[in-house]
């Protein structure tokens, strides 16, 4: 039981990487990964906010739509509880506790059409996870997401001081940059089944 | 009618959403690795832009403008969900390929922003023929990238073998890397062309192109943050 949630948690982490491997979550890996600690601060607000929602949504799924044979709805019961959900937290947090409201709560109005966070909800489903498993899952992408952006933006103050061909200035090398960082992660193909054989 | 034509012909080049406005990239990475994938993709969201399109700007005086972005969001997320019931009853076959992109359509940027940039404020054919165009202009450009890396990663065109590439091909491209170097290349030689013409550079504008940045911090905080 546990080998297999920690399977899940570091597949999500490694393997199968949100951001480098599925491809969820691009606009924010690069749009806000230009400084540490913006990229730090998105990344724990969308660990937040994916826990939350799986949390949320995983009993409305399972007590409310499946009973009433309405999972055709999925889609736009997921992409609105999401919605309320972050401003409600927004309005929590800003009233209860300020201090991690100004840490992190200029990133959750993005967060709400962000793809990584309905992509992780919709993809527990489809997997046919159990809570615990919907929920590791959730915080493997999550906790991926992290390492992906802190990584990169790593990288991009690097590239910041590089001597670069006009033409490829600005997004193009960017986007090659985060080709690179997505080769890093093909490294770890197979990783996890051999540790938990 | 000429008016029309523009802002049909507007979202193809000068205005490309994936080339030029850099939105919606997640799909256009993502389902990328065939051409059939990639038209797959292109279609539906096609499709969808279009129709929320025409409903958005049909409801433009109704909607309170407090609610819009929620108000948007159902009406998107009602026609990706008949969508995704149509793959599913009669493209078994595409609804497995794009899998979790197919429903992720409803975050697709170019559909919220095309519906706060122009069909919440214009008359209803005008937003039929913008979204129309914008989505001929992300079908092509996703047609592009699948097709540069079907060729390369698979060695085939739809499916046909490519002469000597058939028998040597570069898995790479096919794979999660290949999509953000092709997207990168694509991109360098589109910004080389728009210089050429004196247009700008597409530029990764981030918060400016989101459609939450009006309601979001996080644009003032990155200005704080520089100062």
């Amino acid at each position: 039981m546990t080998k297999e949630l920690f399977s899940i948690l570091l597949t999500a982490i490694l393997t199968q990487n949100f951001v480098l491997a599925k491809f969820l979550g691009i606009c924010p890996f690069l749009g806000v990964s230009k400084k540490l600690n913006t990229a730090v601060g998105m990344s724990a607000a969308v660990i937040f906010v994916m826990a939350l929602a799986t949390a949320v949504t995983y009993p409305i799924n399972k007590l409310l739509l499946v009973k009433n044979d309405l999972e055709y709805l999925q889609t736009i019961v997921f992409i609105l509880v999401i919605a309320a959900l972050v401003q409600l937290v927004e309005i929590i947090l800003k009233k209860y506790i300020p201090a991690l409201y100004n840490a992190l709560g200029i990133y959750l109005p993005l967060i709400t059409t962000n793809c990584a966070v309905l992509g992780v909800v919709i993809l527990n489903v489809d997997e046919g996870y159990n809570f615990a498993q919907s929920m590791f899952s959730s915080l493997g992408a999550g906790l991926g997401f992290m390492l992906a952006m802190v990584m990169f933006a790593g990288v991009r103050e690097r590239l910041e001081s590089c001597d670069v061909p006009k033409f490829m200035q600005g997004l193009p090398i960017t986007l090659v940059a985060a080709s690179l960082v997505s080769v890093s992660f093909l490294g770890f193909t197979g990783i996890v089944e051999n540790i938990f054989a | 009618m000429a008016k029309l034509t523009k802002e049909f012909s507007k979202g193809i080049i000068a205005e490309n959403p994936v080339l030029r406005l850099v939105l919606g990239t997640c799909p256009t990475l993502a389902t990328t690795t065939s051409v059939e994938s990639a038209v797959g993709m292109g279609l539906a969201a096609s499709i969808v832009l279009v129709c929320s399109n025409i409903v958005i700007s049909a409801l433009r005086k109704v909607i309170p403008d407090k609610v819009r972005i929620p108000a948007y969001i159902v009406v998107i997320a009602s026609f990706v969900t008949i969508v995704q019931m149509a793959v599913k009853a009669f493209l078994p076959s595409l609804d497995e390929q794009l899998g979790v992109y197919l429903p992720l359509i409803v975050v697709n940027c170019i559909i919220l922003g095309r519906a706060e940039a122009f069909a919440g404020k214009n008359p209803v054919l005008a937003s039929a023929v913008d979204g129309l165009g914008m989505g001929v202009g992300f079908t092509a450009a996703l047609f592009l990238m699948g097709a540069v890396r079907e060729i390369f990663g698979a060695g085939t065109f739809l499916g046909t073998g490519v002469p000597f590439l058939e028998s040597n091909p570069m898995l790479i491209f096919i794979l999660p890397p290949g999509g953000f170097f092709v997207y990168g290349i694509l991109m360098a030689a589109v910004n080389r062309m728009a210089e050429k013409k004196g247009k700008p550079r597409a530029e990764l504008r981030g918060c400016e192109a989101c459609p939450m940045a009006q309601s979001c911090a996080l644009k003032k905080a990155d200005k704080e943050g520089a100062n």
